[in-house]
């Protein structure tokens, strides 16, 4: 019998992942893994294990999960084809700083560098996609490893790490008592505020009378909502969100001047090259923001606040730079600045808006005849549903269509992939974002190539009855690169046009009900049903088939020169 | 550029990709102990202007466990540089004007049997590739290497010092 205290080290992650709070973990089973799997098996009380059907959707799941609670998500798969299938993921969590922590099985360490069946340089392949990347050799390293893994995912600016488990560390036995890390001396993940940064900033906010305010996904990981509202409040702010900050601030917020970007809204965009002093917060200026670099707010002195010291200046050069926690520094900005109006600055919004409503939105949510538009879906399924309903995107049309018109109330109410554009990302990520906020409502957008990416996952849903209404913005068409191909490329349609399966009986097949909406009158009705059932529902909206999303910044061109129609 | 890490393995590979990423070649690259226990130190030689350097400095920097990362023009750093050149010992002593070359530059013989020699130099880049020439000029020379650049700052303050003291009094007790 047994009688020592010690335990595996398959069973020493376990204890380590529910000492840093985890309470699920996305996972798919194979060989170098299956002593974890074999301890997650004792844990199935303590420890909530979903099993998805693709190693991608677990990362994407996890990522889902940690953009709608703050906390790091976390994905267990096996060796080689399990480990790369989860590098998508990886990357997406990267570029869109999100905190998830993929613990990867490896061959034993005998075998390392052998070309062992399933061994594949997990480090060396992961190294530059991640905040950290370790492989774990022996069992001793486990409490170590994972404190480390959680706080470097966790703080500053988020982002993913790798642990590449091996079978050695997995089967020692050892005496296990988890650790904590708070404190990495060659790692600052939260610089403290620099004084003369802060003075710099005010005098140019105190002096501006055109000022602009960004808003970046970095407000929310900050959880600064509140400090950016007193901020802009107080200063008389208009404020432009970037599509990862979109719920940052409410959509009806007096001083929301609309989303900035390819296809954000008129007004921001066009402000963005009339403005005096530009104020970015915790958002990187990616080139689908700015357009082309060489026309962007040259008229604007710059001030830049980011947590993260190499944003400033790696695409646009700031003035002033403001380095922290952004929770931080936009208190310390709101304290020391002076209270002001810029009312007509922010009349002037106004007319842009108008333009905007009468060439484009009026047209693409209250079309009177003709097939359903995506935008007249988001707009029903934005009014009928919960104020706190979290909304994910997949990527192409649906996706800018979903964040134009779907309306933020709370914050971490955008889960998309904005960095990577991963087509696949929704149908994983809404999973993980039902288990994420349980409480709310998920809804997730879809167009049809993207539903098919990780289609798969309908077993995860249907398993688990995992809440997730998926509306499938179906306009049998790769739209996205149909719109370029008609736009720059004469419409010479290249692989976009798809068959598309029958998706009610998919639906059958998996149990989930379905709706089909190809005429307007059955629009809001469907709607209603999606709301009202519990669990998963598909409502597959027939859309036309040629529609474009518009306004649009063409690749190559200015910000502020918007068109509306191709 | 001078770089300080936790000896970790693969920090080489996080810093070098960094450079690739950005487009810029490494002129030299060294890696060794530091004055400090456990700290790796690099010394990387590059071209670039001054933007970009700055980009990769804090890109570098940014890796966990990486201390700091600092970039120097060439007045702000004493540098040296050593290279060997192997020559057949036939030319070193049928050719007077070979011995004469080695004394000019400085350099020394470390190594002297039937079929080759070794020459030692240390001093400024330039200097070593004006020795390689001569001696290739020449001819009998079988093997050149050089150790690329190492250096040390001018600076009366040590960066990596003043910042493992001010982490440890910041976060002392962990
Ligand atoms: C994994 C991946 N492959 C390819 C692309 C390129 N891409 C961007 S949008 C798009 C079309 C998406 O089609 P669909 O999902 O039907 O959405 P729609 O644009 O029609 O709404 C493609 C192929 C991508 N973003 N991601
Ligand atoms: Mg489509």
């Amino acid at each position: 019998m047994n009688t020592d205290k010690t335990i595996s080290g398959a069973e020493a992650m376990l204890q380590a992942l529910l000492a840093e709070g985890v309470d699920t973990v996305f996972a798919y089973p194979g060989g170098s893994i299956i002593k974890v799997f074999d301890a997650l098996y004792g844990h199935r009380t303590d420890l909530r294990q979903i099993l998805v059907r693709h190693e991608q959707g677990a990362t994407h799941a996890a990522q889902g999960y940690a953009r709608v609670s703050g906390r790091t998500g976390v994905a267990i798969v096996t060796s080689g084809p399990g480990a790369t299938n989860t590098v998508t993921g990886i990357s997406d969590a990267m570029l869109d700083s999100t905190p998830i922590v993929v613990i990867a099985g490896q061959v034993s360490t005998d075998a390392l560098g052998t070309d062992a069946f399933q061994e594949i340089d997990l480090v060396g392949v992961t190294q530059p996609i991640t905040k950290w990347s370790y492989q774990i050799r022996s069992a001793e390293d486990i409490a170590w490893a994972v404190a480390r893994a959680f706080y470097i995912a966790g703080s500053g600016r988020p982002g993913p790490v790798v642990l590449d488990f091996t079978k050695t560390a997995q089967m020692q036995q050892i005496e296990f008592k988890p650790a904590k890390i708070d404190y990495i001396r060659s790692y600052i993940p939260v610089p403290d505020p620099i004084e003369d940064q802060i003075n710099a900033a005010v005098n140019l906010i105190d002096s501006s009378r055109k000022p602009l305010v960004l808003v970046g996904h970095g407000v929310e990981l900050g959880h600064a909502e509140k400090e950016l509202t007193e901020f802009i409040e107080k200063a008389d702010i208009p404020a432009a969100r970037t599509l990862l900050g979109l719920s940052a601030l409410p959509s009806d917020h007096r001083l929301n001047m609309g989303m900035l970007g390819m296809h954000g809204n008129l007004a921001p965009n066009v402000k963005t090259n009339e403005c005096d002093v530009l104020i970015a917060v915790g958002m990187r200026f990616d080139d689908r923001v700015t357009g082309t670099l060489s026309t962007y707010a040259r008229q604007a002195k710059i001030i830049h606040l980011d947590i993260d010291k190499s944003e400033f200046g790696k695409n646009v050069k700031p003035d002033v730079t403001v380095l922290g926690d952004c929770r931080q520094t936009l208190r310390l900005l709101t304290e020391r600045m002076s209270k002001s109006s810029h009312r007509e600055w922010i009349e002037s919004f106004k007319p842009l808006d108008k333009e905007e409503y009468d060439k484009v939105i009026d047209i693409a949510v209250n079309p009177k005849d003709g097939p359903l538009k995506m935008g007249e879906v988001v707009t029903e399924v934005s009014r009928q549903s919960p104020p706190d309903s979290v909304l994910v995107t997949d990527v192409g049309l649906n996706q800018m269509s979903a964040s134009r018109y779907f309306k933020y109330r709370v914050p971490r109410s955008i889960v998309t992939s904005g960095g990577l554009g991963t087509m696949g990302f929704c149908m994983p990520a809404a999973i993980g974002a039902t288990f994420g906020a349980p409480e709310r409502m998920v809804l997730a957008f879809f167009g049809d190539g993207g539903f098919q990416m990780n289609i798969q996952e309908l077993g995860t849903i249907m398993e688990n009855g995992a809440a997730v209404k998926m509306i499938l913005l179906n306009n049998n068409y790769l739209g996205n690169v149909r719109m370029w191909q008609q736009m720059m490329f004469d419409n010479r349609l290249s692989c976009t046009h798809m068959m598309n399966p029958d998706y009610c009986k998919i639906a059958a097949a998996y149990d989930i009900p379905y709706a089909l909406v190809t005429d307007r009158a059955q629009l809001k009705d469907a709607v209603r049903q999606m709301i009202s059932v519990k669990g998963p529902f598909i409502l597959e909206a027939a859309v036309l088939e040629e529609e474009n999303i518009m306004p649009m910044i063409k690749p190559g061109n200015s910000v502020d020169k918007m068109i509306f129609s191709i | 550029m001078i770089v300080h890490s936790e000896n970790i393995a693969g920090i080489l590979n996080q810093v070098t990709a960094v450079f690739t990423r950005r487009q810029v070649n490494i002129e030299s690259l060294n890696v060794s102990a530091s004055s400090i226990p456990g700290i790796h130190r690099y010394t990387i030689t590059a071209i670039a202007d001054h933007e970009t350097i700055m980009k990769i400095v804090d890109q570098i920097e940014k890796k966990v466990d990486v201390l700091q990362c600092q970039y120097f023009t060439d007045d702000e750093i004493f540098m040296q540089e050593v290279a060997l050149y192997k020559v057949v010992t036939s030319v070193l002593t049928e050719n007077p004007e070979m011995s004469k070359i080695i004394r000019r530059y400085g350099a020394k013989l470390i190594e002297v049997n039937s079929t080759f020699s070794v020459i030692e130099k240390t001093g400024p880049t330039n200097d070593i590739i004006a020795l390689n020439k001569e001696l290739s000029k020449l001819g009998g020379l079988l093997q050149y290497v050089s150790s690329g650049r190492v250096a040390i700052t001018r600076a009366r303050i040590e960066h990596v010092n003043e910042y493992l003291e001010k982490m440890e009094t910041r976060y002392g007790n962990n």
